[in-house]
This record gives C-alpha cells, structure tokens and sequence, in this order.
C-alpha cells in the first residue's frame, strides 16, 4: 500500500520520527512559554542554555567521569542556576520595560555565551556516547527504532506533561498563574513574587538544559546547536500562541510531525516548511493556534 | 497584543540572523592577502581561523619581510552565504584594495567569489571548496584551485568503493553546489564502472537531524549509503547512521568528503573503518609532522586538515610568483607566472598547475585506523592506496573548460 507514491510502511516510520525531532521543541518551546508566562521576557538565549546544558554533560562525563544519568539531573541543576544569576543581576532591571529590551539582551547574552563556546571548543562539536543501558534498538516491522530515541519521546513527553499539571493543577501553580495575572494582589497575601519569578526563570532554563542533555548522545555536542534550533523553536511559539502551556507542547510535536513528512514528499523545503506554516498561521489566526485574543 | 507579536517575530528574525558579525580588519599594504572563510558555522574547524593561520605561517616561512616585501594578512566570515561573499569580496577589491582571495570553503561562496575576481582581475587561491566547475565550465585565468575537488573524491573513494563490490548506491547530498557536483561526479564514476544509483535525497545544509534521510536510505536497500556532504552535516550524518544500525543491517557508508577535524569530532570509535580521499595528510613525512606542531601549538592542539595546508601552500607558491612578476597589480599575469613556475613548498612537494587552474599532485586513499590501533589524539589514518598525480584529477579535455585551449 502506497500513500502519493510513499509505501505506508515508511510513512509510520517517518511519522515517529517526526516526533522525536518534536519532543525537542516541545521542550523547548514550553519553556520559553512558562519563562514568558511569568516574566514577560522573550527568552532568546534559550538555546545557548540548551547548548550549554549538552556541553556540561559532556565536561562531566569527560572529565569527572559522572554518567549520562546523572548529568540529566546535575546539569539542568547547574544551567538552572546560571540563568538564576542572570534573572538577579540583569533581567529583573528590565520587567517593567518593553518585551524589545528583554529580548535584546537575552540576544546579546546568546551571541556572547556560544562565541565562548565556539573560540574554546571549536565548531566540530565533541562526541558524546548513547549510556550503555539504551544502545541498540528495537525492530517495529515497519521500522528500526533505536532505544535511545524512543527513551526521547517518552522522557519529554513526561516532563512536558508533568510541567503543565503542576502550573495548570496545583496550589504552586495556582499562585504563579495569579502572580501573572496581578502580581501585587498575589505579594499582598503573604508570597514572595520576585523570588517565585527567580525560580521560575531558573526551571525554564533548567528545561533547556534537560533537552540538551537529552540531544547530546544524538547529535554533536556543538556550539551551534542552539542557535540552529532557536530558530524553529521561536516559530513554534508563534504557531501556537504565545504563553499556552499545552499550545506550545502540542503545536512542538506537532510540527515535528509536518517536518518528518516534509522530508519524505520534498526534502529540499524541510528547512522553510516550518516558516510557511508560521505565515498562514498569522494570516488566519493571528494570536496564534492556542492563543487567546485579547 | 500586536506589538506582541511583533516582538515575538522580531525574535524570529533576529534568531534568522543570528551567529553573523562580519569582522574585516582594515589595513594598507603592499600584498594584502584576503582569508575569506567560514568563522562561525559547520566548516570553521576544517578552515576558519586555522586557515588565516596557515596563510601567516607561509608569509613568515618564506621572509617576505627579508624580501623586502610587505605583505599583510586580513579575514572575514562569508557564513556561508554566496551575496555574503560575494560583497565582502567586492569590498575587498574595491576598498580594501586586497590582492588575493584564498581558502573559503562552500562551493557556492567559491563560485560566486571566482566571477568577482575575474571581474576585478585579481587572484583567488582556492583551498576551501571543492566544485570541480572551478576548473570545469567556470574555469578563470585568475582562480587556481589548490587541494581538492569533487572529481579527485569522487575518483579516488568512489572507484576504491565500487571495485570492492558496492556497486548499489544511495546519495545523501548537501542540497546546494558542492553537494550537487560531488553527487554527479561519484554517480558518473559509480556507472562508468558498472554500478548503479538507486536513489538520492537532497538535504538543507547545515542539517541536524538526519534519521528521516537515513530511513530512506536503508529502504533502498542500497549497499553503499554516500555522503555528499561535508564538515558538520558529515559527523551527524555518520553517528546517527550508527544509531539507526545502517552498518549493522549491512550497508556501508562512503564518505566522500570527510576531514580530519570530523574524525576527531566523532571519535575513533564511530569513524573506524571510514575510506576517504585526501590531499594531504600531517602524519607522512617529517616535514608535515613539524608544520603540524607548529600549527598546533598555535591553534588550540587542533592539528591542520588539508585545507590548511593546502592554503600554506597556495600562498607560497603565489609569494613566489609576485616576487618573480615584480607586481601584484595584474592578478592574471600573477596567476599566468604561478601556471608557467612548477610549484614546490614543503608540504606538498613538487607539482604543477594546468592551464585550466587545476594544481596537480598526488592524492591518497585513507582508511580510519581502529581505537587500538591509534597511538593517541590525532593518529588517525592508515594509507591504503596513493593516486599518482597523473590519475588524480579530471583529465583537462573532459573538463569544458574555455580556456584550457
């Protein structure tokens, strides 16, 4: 059976993989949704922080000899409080401003941090092995699915979903979602506002971390990782709306999917799809698929 | 809300332009020399800076300023984008007054730099890119194309493969002018000797993520999977075919364009086994161990790929023809001098240049050496094979070039 000339077989195969490639910018595109949620700062360096969260894994691994299992903890730990830094001394001067400031200086930190990375480790990027427990692979009939790809899906589908219960259904939630509203009706009831968006900032960088460390093992860890996903990613959070939670989730893995299919039918627009559909999108529904207008 | 959306799409741009910053350092002199090259993306490992220092070490090896001869060094990043390129090197001619172009990587960049030169009659030195249109229907009386090109790969690992029985052959290909060329010229070489194309996909430079391209590949069913790509697209490419179990399920892998910096990049582990086709390796004779330390004593231990010394020796062979003309002001008189004087530089040997452009020298068949078998760092190659020079490139008359006469 053949789907426009493409057996079904190969279909499904290209279908999963669309969602893996879209578990990434779930990810990240969840972050910079809850970062943006709560802060109102367009988060640019989120993917320096990604690249970053895989470089961290790597030093670990190379020179402390700390496994892959632990660098999915410790690095988004370490990431976490590096952009816990930045949020102090820099972002927190420009909260009452115009979005444009807070995008321009995450911009200018992205520039700066990956430049270090590229003068220090060059651009070939530095290999990072699959953990010995998720080598090989599983053969599905209609596909190979290395076990590291499918721990992928199921690793970012967790936290994604586990990140939207907590700010959707619980009392934590609950109080960031009114400090976005009315920030100082929430600090009058006794909860601490400004520490609330420190940490926030902390676990969306955290978040870009995790993802990185999940990508080292599948390609280089290199310093332009970031900066060729931040692109797509930025898209994403257009398509979907800006500041949904399950928006950006479903609208990441669902472009991972429109991407996968895009490489079968005609791989030579693999790389634009993505900005075509981000085009219609705003002509039809310009506050995005999940957005609301205001 | 708008203006909203307009910061996020302002993001979007901004994230579009993202990694530039041309940097042109302004300076005045006799023999200015232009390193164009990519400093920021997927090909700076195997040129960028390590390029700009190759160049300098020429001029200082072959005492210009003993000479008498002023010679001065500036560079920039084309990021790999041909109107890039192709303005910086306007500006350059026109501005800067710089008398030579060398290196830059990416065959687009390359071709569109080679018009503007002829254009200016000035001098480009290619070490970089790899079209072998430099030399073919898009030869000029200015460009000399030093170390490699499509047709030598294409030759060199394509025949080595095919006669060991991988006569089935699926592309992945760098979907812009060097991916293009070094696909046509391994597919003619693939059926001259009786092989056959089964399939080919055309990816967007500087991919990621490679496993839809590598599911085709392996429904086809092909033997050999080639990669007609390079530089960073290469090692995704290579460790993910690992991922997905291509070599396991029986398929092997021909890269066509690998360098030294990818195997280092992926380690011995992944690239053991690997056949490639190089110019030049540091590893061979005394002299290119020596560049090679100095080189990396000054390039943060990353030891010279190819075109690092293929841009040495580009340059000292170009300083050489200066001095004889007593003028570096009518590139095709230079670039006639350096075609009429048989080059001959430390690293890579004796040789001569044809009409058409085409430096000759001999070519080598590497195979990656296995964990075990390294001594450490960088002691990655073992010579299977060497090409004689006579056998290593497009013979001129297959070439269409017009002035090859």
């Amino acid at each position: 059976m053949t789907v426009f000339g493409v057996p079904t077989q190969a279909l499904f195969g290209q279908l999963l993989l669309g969602l893996i490639n879209g578990s990434f910018y779930a990810m990240l595109s969840l972050g910079l949704a809850v970062i943006f949620g709560l802060l109102n700062v367009i988060n640019f360096a989120h993917g320096a922080f990604y690249m970053v969260g895989a470089f961290v894994a790597w030093f670990l691994l190379q020179h402390l000899g700390i496994s892959y299992w632990w660098s999915l903890i410790l690095s988004p730990a370490i990431v976490g409080l590096l952009g816990i830094v930045i949020e102090r001394t820099m972002l927190r001067h420009l909260y009452k401003l115009d979005h444009l400031y807070g995008l321009l200086l995450t911009f200018g930190l992205a520039l700066i941090i990956e430049g270090l990375f590229r003068n220090e480790f060059g651009s070939s990027g530095q290999p990072y092995r699959i953990p010995d427990q998720l080598l090989g692979a599983q053969n599905l009939g209609f596909m190979f699915l290395p076990n590291y790809r499918g721990w992928v899906v199921a690793a970012s589908l967790t936290v994604c979903l586990a990140t939207w219960f907590m700010i959707e259904h619980t009392k934590l939630g609950a109080y960031l979602r009114a400090a976005t509203e009315n920030p100082s009706l929430v600090q009058a009831f006794g909860i601490n506002v400004p520490r609330m968006i420190t940490l926030t900032y902390g676990f969306g960088v955290a978040l870009a971390a995790f993802a990185g460390v999940l990508a080292a093992p599948i390609y280089q860890v290199n310093p332009n990782m970031g900066s060729n996903l931040i692109i797509v990613v930025f898209a994403v959070v257009v398509i979907g709306g800006m500041g949904s939670i399950m928006g950006s989730i479903v609208t990441g893995f669902l472009l991972g999917v429109v991407e996968g299919l895009t490489k079968v039918f005609y791989p030579e627009a693999s790389n634009t799809v993505i900005f075509v559909i981000m085009i219609v999108v705003l002509l039809l529904k310009p506050a995005g698929l999940f957005g609301k207008a205001q | 809300m708008k203006k909203l959306m307009g910061s996020w799409l302002a993001g979007v741009a901004l994230a579009a332009l993202a990694a530039t910053g041309a940097q042109a350092q302004m300076s005045d002199g006799a023999i200015k020399i232009g390193v164009l090259t990519d400093m920021s993306s997927l090909y700076t490992d195997l040129s960028g800076a390590g390029s700009v220092l190759a160049a300098r070490l020429a001029v200082e090896d072959f005492g210009a300023a003993a000479k008498g001869m002023k010679v001065e060094i500036i560079s920039a990043d084309h990021q790999n984008k041909a109107d890039v390129g192709s303005t910086t090197a306007r500006s350059w001619y026109d501005v800067e007054k710089v008398d030579v172009i060398v290196d830059t990587p990416n065959s687009g960049v390359a071709l569109a730099v080679n018009e503007v030169t002829r254009e200016k009659n000035k001098v480009f030195l290619v070490s970089g890119a790899a079209s072998s249109d430099l030399t073919g229907p898009k030869c000029s009386p200015n460009t000399v194309h030093w170390t490699y090109d499509t047709w030598a790969l294409a030759n060199g690992t394509g025949n080595a493969i095919v006669k060991t029985g991988g006569d089935s052959w699926f592309f992945l290909t760098a979907d812009y002018a060097f991916g293009h060329a070094l696909e046509r010229d391994t597919e003619a070489v693939v059926t001259k000797n009786g092989g056959k194309v089964l399939g080919k996909v055309r990816h967007p430079l500087n991919n990621a993520d490679f496993s839809s391209f590598l599911l085709q590949a392996q429904s086809s069913k092909a033997k050999i999977v080639g990669l007609a790509n390079a530089g960073g697209d290469t090692t995704n490419a290579i460790k993910q075919a690992a991922e997905f179990g291509i070599v396991k399920g029986g398929q092997s892998l021909a890269g066509l364009l690998v360098f030294l910096t990818d195997v280092h990049g992926l380690g011995l582990q992944t690239a053991q086994g690997l056949i490639m086709t190089e110019a030049w390796y540091w590893d061979m004779t005394d002299a290119n161990r020596a560049f090679a330390k100095r080189f990396a004593a000054a390039n943060k231990g990353i030891h010279p790929t190819m075109i690092h010394a293929g841009v040495y020796s580009a340059v000292t062979h170009y300083l050489k023809a200066v001095e004889a003309v007593k003028s570096d002001a009518d590139g095709k008189a230079v670039v006639e001098k350096m075609k009429a004087t048989p080059t001959d530089d430390s690293l890579f040997g004796k040789g001569t240049i044809r009409k058409d452009g085409r430096k000759v020298h001999d070519m080598y068949l590497f195979e990656v050496k296995k964990p075990a078998e390294s001594k450490g760092p960088w002691d990655y190659y073992k010579l299977r094979s060497t090409i004689p020079a006579a056998q290593a490139f497009r013979p001129m008359a297959e070439g269409n070039c017009p002035i090859a006469g």
